[in-house]
């Protein structure tokens, strides 16, 4: 029977089934410092092993200063976790990418980068945006801090099979147009519980051409629709970019010629749900309100709840996200001024989207009111902007340029915004208080926040252009 | 992870769609090591003001729900981050079920992990339940809720229903499988990392 590629993954990992959960093995399993201390524990606590540490890496992301290293940090608390988990590491014989390492970084950055994440694989972490990794014909995906026991323990994890969603992207894919735009504008489409029960393909002529950065992006926001995971088939693009990476396997020509042969989908599979998607017209996109769904094009204006039903609470939604946004029905997008800019996340933090960044940034100031960083995601992107230049061109213009880290994405570190602070922010979730108490999220590209901390307000980077 | 059997209880009436996970427990409460007093942090952005002093007109603060153990929202609850946190604070603060018109994939599964029971019920139910000012009765052996005159069944699959309630260690559950993941491992051809 013809599968689909997210099926022949799934099924090719089972180890065994009752009713309708199956027991999937993990093929790598990362960690980090917020979500692992209790699973390790509960295995102290029950006297376990980890099954395979030689499966599993663990990095420091979520709440690390990306400001200067060599100095002690300011916040204990954070310390104590990352000091938690680097006891944990060497205790269960984990190898961690610690605060030094070279390698350390967002956990969904350094997966592909050092070729950990590989096609046809099974990952999990937990961390929602483990979608990341869908990106190379892998199928990953997020798990609870008591699965993550479960697979230090087992190297496995009950899971039942998800719906399959296959969203076709077709179209010309115009300059100034990412893939952040174009998930955005999915998301905007779908809704936030779009993708709900299911695991997204993602095909068409757009995502074939898209490079590994960007479908990286695409399948990051996936968990923003509510899916469990995206995934793009690999092809030579994906094989060339793992081939000359730190931990890529010695057999890898033979596991290429073993990929190629399988993972795609069948021609006939059947999926449990279908849409096209054409983006030939699309403008870049720009979130107005407190969940990623809540998204309009820059040149359009902020809109009016009464455009939404009633009936469903949406409109009821609308109306408390602008409140919480302090923004009027009516404004221009492209009227809104804004305090902060944040360009990083595992959502846009590699070194293409620093490098498009640096093209918009070149030989021009950041308006003189805001406060702009630029946090790459991982030491190794660092390392590469900086030998291309790039941080000299930021530096040039304004910009704060940082050490890696998941920082204002979610602020658990100390950079937050203060209460009705207004940012652009390449990064993927504009929940209330996300990025700080109080904070005010406008989610962007990264040529789009670039343009508006050099205007002071949201603009259309086209313009910039 | 105590036995899961029956709730009785008035309902706490959280009306909003898309209530995400950094709203049940904000960030700067993730730093903690363990697995408990996270039931002071739950929702805290909106229990609380900038001053940290009660925002009246939050539902958690009115202090006729104040020993409820059964949390009652709507579409997509639980959406977002994985944040375990989110589950810890529930249980931690007294709730013991939350029912909704559907939950994120995460935050459900992690329910299940930690004996809190998630209920999906219809729009039509739910908005029932939110007027209704008295006693609730959940079954989970007879998967049932009643209230009023209702009497309403509920969907569930049976290993969770299961395991709710035996309060059964998962962990060692799936060691007995030990011998079928030895033989996967040797056929398996995914190198190890290092």
């Amino acid at each position: 029977m013809p599968k689909t590629l997210y099926e022949k993954i799934f099924d090719s990992h089972i180890i065994a089934t009752r009713n309708q959960s199956h027991l999937l093995y993990v093929d790598r399993h990362f960690l980090h410092e917020v979500t692992s201390p209790q699973a390790f524990d509960g295995l102290r606590l029950n006297k376990r092993q980890v099954r395979r540490p030689d499966l599993t890496i663990a990095t420091v992301d979520h709440n690390i200063p990306t400001t200067d290293r060599s100095l002690p940090m300011v916040d204990k608390v954070s310390s104590i976790q990352i000091n938690t988990l680097e006891n944990n590491c060497k205790y269960f014989g984990i190898k961690l990418f610690g605060m030094n390492s070279p390698d350390q970084g967002i956990v969904h950055v350094i997966g592909p980068q050092l070729g950990i994440t590989l096609p046809g694989t099974t990952i999990v972490c937990g961390d929602s945006h483990t979608s990341t990794h869908g990106a190379f014909g892998t199928l990953a995906f997020g798990i609870g801090t008591s699965e993550v026991e479960h697979v230090l323990a087992t190297q496995t994890i009950w899971m039942q099979k998800s719906k399959s969603f296959k969203i076709t992207i077709s179209g010309k894919q115009k300059p100034a147009i990412t893939a952040k735009d174009i998930i955005l504008f999915i998301i905007r489409s779908i809704g936030t519980s779009g993708g709900a029960g299911t695991v997204v393909e993602y095909s068409g002529d757009v995502v074939i051409n898209f490079s590994m950065a960007q479908r990286m992006t695409m399948c990051n926001m996936s968990i923003e629709a509510g899916a469990r995971a995206g995934i793009v088939a690999p092809d030579q693009k994906t094989f060339d970019y793992l081939r000359d990476k730190k931990y890529i396997p010695h057999n890898y020509d033979a596991l290429i010629d073993y990929w190629k042969s399988y993972l795609y989908s069948d021609p006939n599979a059947k999926f449990d749900k279908k849409i096209d998607i054409e983006i030939s017209n699309i403008s870049p996109q720009v979130s107005w309100g407190t969940n990623p769904s809540m998204v309009s094009d820059i040149n359009s204006k902020i809109p009016f709840p009464e455009q939404y039903s009633e009936s469903d609470h949406n409109r009821l939604e609308v109306e408390n996200a602008l409140k919480y946004m302090g923004l009027k029905p009516g404004t221009p997008i492209n009227e809104i001024t804004i305090d902060r800019v944040f360009i990083g996340s595992c959502t846009n933090s590699r070194l293409e989207d620093l490098i498009e960044v640096s093209k918009i940034v070149k030989g021009r100031k950041v308006f003189p009111t805001v406060k702009a960083i630029i946090v790459p995601g991982s030491q190794l992107v660092k390392k590469q902007a900086e030998t291309l230049g790039l941080h000299k061109i930021f530096k040039d213009a304004n910009f704060e340029w940082r050490e890696s880290g998941c920082s204002m994405c979610l602020g658990m570190n100390n950079d937050f915004l203060l209460p009705g602070e207004r940012c652009a922010s390449t990064s993927n979730r504009n929940f209330e208080g996300r990025q700080g108490v109080g904070g005010r999220t406008h989610l962007v590209s990264p040529i789009m926040a670039a343009a508006a901390a050099l205007k002071g307000h949201l603009v259309d980077v086209r313009e910039l252009m | 992870m105590k036995n899961f059997k029956f709730v009785r209880s008035i309902i706490t009436p959280l009306d909003k769609i898309n209530v995400d996970t950094d709203q049940i427990v904000p960030k700067q409460f993730l730093k903690l090591v363990t697995k408990t007093g996270f039931g002071k942090y739950l929702f805290y952005n909106w229990r609380f003001n900038l001053h940290g002093d009660k925002k009246p007109n939050f539902v958690l603060n009115k202090s006729l729900y104040r020993n409820s153990k059964i949390l009652v929202s709507r579409d997509n609850f639980g959406c977002g981050s994985s944040r375990e946190h989110a589950v810890w604070a529930i249980i931690d603060y007294g709730f013991e079920v939350v029912i909704a018109t559907s939950f994120a994939d995460i935050f459900y599964d992690n329910c299940f992990q930690n004996g809190l029971l998630p209920i999906q019920l219809n729009g039509e139910i739910i908005n029932k339940l939110m007027k209704f000012e008295s006693y609730v009765k959940v079954n989970l052996p007879q998967q049932i809720i009643e209230f009023g005159s209702e009497r309403v069944k509920f969907v569930i699959d049976v290993e969770k229903k299961q395991n709710l309630m035996s309060g059964l260690d998962n962990i060692a559950f799936t060691m007995k499988y030990e011998d079928k993941i030895s033989e996967y491992e040797n056929i398996s051809n995914v190198p190890s990392i290092l």
